[in-house]
């Protein structure tokens, strides 16, 4: 079922938690661990805004395995307003309602539903902006 | 009246409503096209949606209007029927989403549709023994109901959160409150079914009316205030009839329940329904108004609030979405997609 790693990456996918370089103001995402011989404390935890702009997209109508259920639905690399992309599915967003440069916030969102016995895994999405 | 010894009220609020609307016509068509319907439409959660992601958003919303960060939270409760797993707390989940984990007391409650006010005036003992300086209610609700109950026509979802906090940095001061609660049989569900039943007999009297009068008229007393000294009030909503009624019985006028009245549109939110028309009231209300809040859960009880808006208001409301932007983004769907929606196929 993966439990350690969907625990492993709750504050990344709940709530958009990267980096940022304590010298630098530097921001990334996803999180990584210090490179060898780097020091331990150049980069904090960060919670990115949740703004963007849909880079790329495509539509999805063959699910991979455990998405059976959710075709058609979008995909998008989303670049972040601090910079960092992410690929993310698109939710309350119409097929043919998105376009490259749309400005797109995060929202936490049901990704998967492990079954009756299992986890439901929780993360971000990105939609059209409710303003 | 209950009244904390601290004076408290609300310092942020937030609502969340999906973007998805199934109109009661359409259930109607398939139903019973012959009688009339509870409501226009009704809120439907979209296939990734449940009570953990709409307690999330709303709680998103009360946190940029009360202008904290996460870990000044004391607690996160989450006050609902459906929540997503039995042994495995919302509050858990959607602590870690804000950022207001480890050092925060969660907990989810339950009472049909008022588990939300249950952790509002708990709230309110929190934060006004000194216990807390802020703590967060939420009540959110994706209610279910029979294929072809008069249920279907209104079990919605939505969810409204409150952050409250000391009075001094309130946009809405809460001057007491009354809980009125009896053992009352007029709807229930078992552990292990997926559809609720009505206690016919009970629905309208005792249970809604009388339980909502009971609340209401000992907060009115106690408080020496009359209806029309409100500017506002708000019922829960299971309906469209049900709060027009019992506010023409307590001597409220259509005027004062107006903003506040969202299930024409919406549906019955269920733990958040009357807390999502009070926070309709707070996107328009002004200073020095004041508003009157009745909830009502089956089983049965109702909590009642009165509320004095503050100076903070206005600015405030602006730091997040306003109901109307929720409800305008209205998206249509059929009873097939509906029916995908809410797991009601067999697949298996």
């Amino acid at each position: 079922m993966d439990l350690a790693k969907h625990w492993r990456l709750r504050h990344a996918r709940y709530r958009l938690e990267g980096q940022r370089n304590r010298f630098t103001g530097e921001v990334r995402f996803p999180p990584a661990p210090p490179l060898p011989g780097e020091r331990e404390d150049i980069w904090e935890p960060y919670i990115l805004k949740g703004r963007g702009r849909v880079y790329s997209f495509s539509v999805v109508r063959q699910p991979p395995e455990g998405f059976e259920d959710q075709p058609p639905y979008l995909v998008a690399l989303v670049r972040l307003d601090e910079g960092p992309m992410v690929t993310a599915q698109l939710t309350d967003c119409d097929l043919d309602q998105v376009a490259i440069d749309m400005p797109v916030e995060m929202v936490t969102r049901r990704l998967r539903d492990l079954g009756p016995t299992g986890l439901i895994v929780y993360g971000y999405k990105f939609r059209p902006i409710v303003s | 009246m209950m009244k904390p010894e601290r004076p408290v009220g609300i310092t942020g609020y937030g609502v969340y409503i999906p973007r998805f609307r199934i109109a009661a016509r359409e259930i109607a068509r398939i139903w019973d096209g012959t009688s009339g319907t509870p409501v226009d439409s009704k809120s439907v959660p979209g296939p990734d949606e449940d009570t953990i992601t709409m307690s999330i958003e709303a709680a998103r919303n009360a946190l940029a209007r009360a202008h904290i960060t996460p870990d000044r939270l004391s607690a996160v409760w989450v006050g609902s029927e459906s929540h997503p797993y039995s042994v495995k707390p919302s509050g858990t989940l959607v602590a870690e989403a804000l950022g207001a984990t480890p050092w925060v007391s969660t907990a989810d409650w339950e009472f049909a549709c008022k588990a939300g006010s249950e952790a509002l005036t708990a709230a309110m003992g929190m934060v006004g023994s000194g216990m807390a300086e802020y703590v967060l209610a939420i009540g959110a609700d994706t209610a279910q109901g029979r294929p072809g109950d008069a249920l279907e026509y209104t079990a919605a979802a939505g969810a409204a959160a409150l952050i409250v906090g000391p009075a001094m940095d309130a946009v809405a001061v809460i001057e007491g409150t009354t809980s009125y609660v009896t053992d009352t049989p007029d709807f229930f569900r078992r552990a292990d079914t997926a559809y609720p039943v009505h206690g016919h007999r009970f629905t309208g009297e005792p249970a809604y009316f009388g339980t909502v009068r009971s609340a209401a008229e000992k907060l009115l007393r106690d408080l020496g205030a009359k209806p029309s000294d409100f500017t506002y009030a708000v019922f829960h909503q299971p309906n469209t009839r049900f709060p027009q009624t019992v506010a023409r019985q307590l001597g409220f006028t259509p005027q004062q329940i107006a903003p506040g009245l969202l299930s024409p549109k919406i549906g019955n939110a269920y733990s958040a329904a009357a807390l999502l028309g009070l926070c309709a009231i707070l996107d328009v209300a002004q200073p020095g108004d004041t508003i009157f809040v009745t909830t009502y859960g089956s089983g049965a009880g109702s909590d009642a609030y009165a509320l004095r808006v503050t100076d903070a208001l206005p600015e405030r409301r602006e730091r997040a979405p306003l109901t109307a932007a929720y409800l305008a983004r209205e998206t249509f769907v059929d009873y097939a997609v509906y029916v995908k929606w809410r797991g009601k196929l067999v697949m298996e």
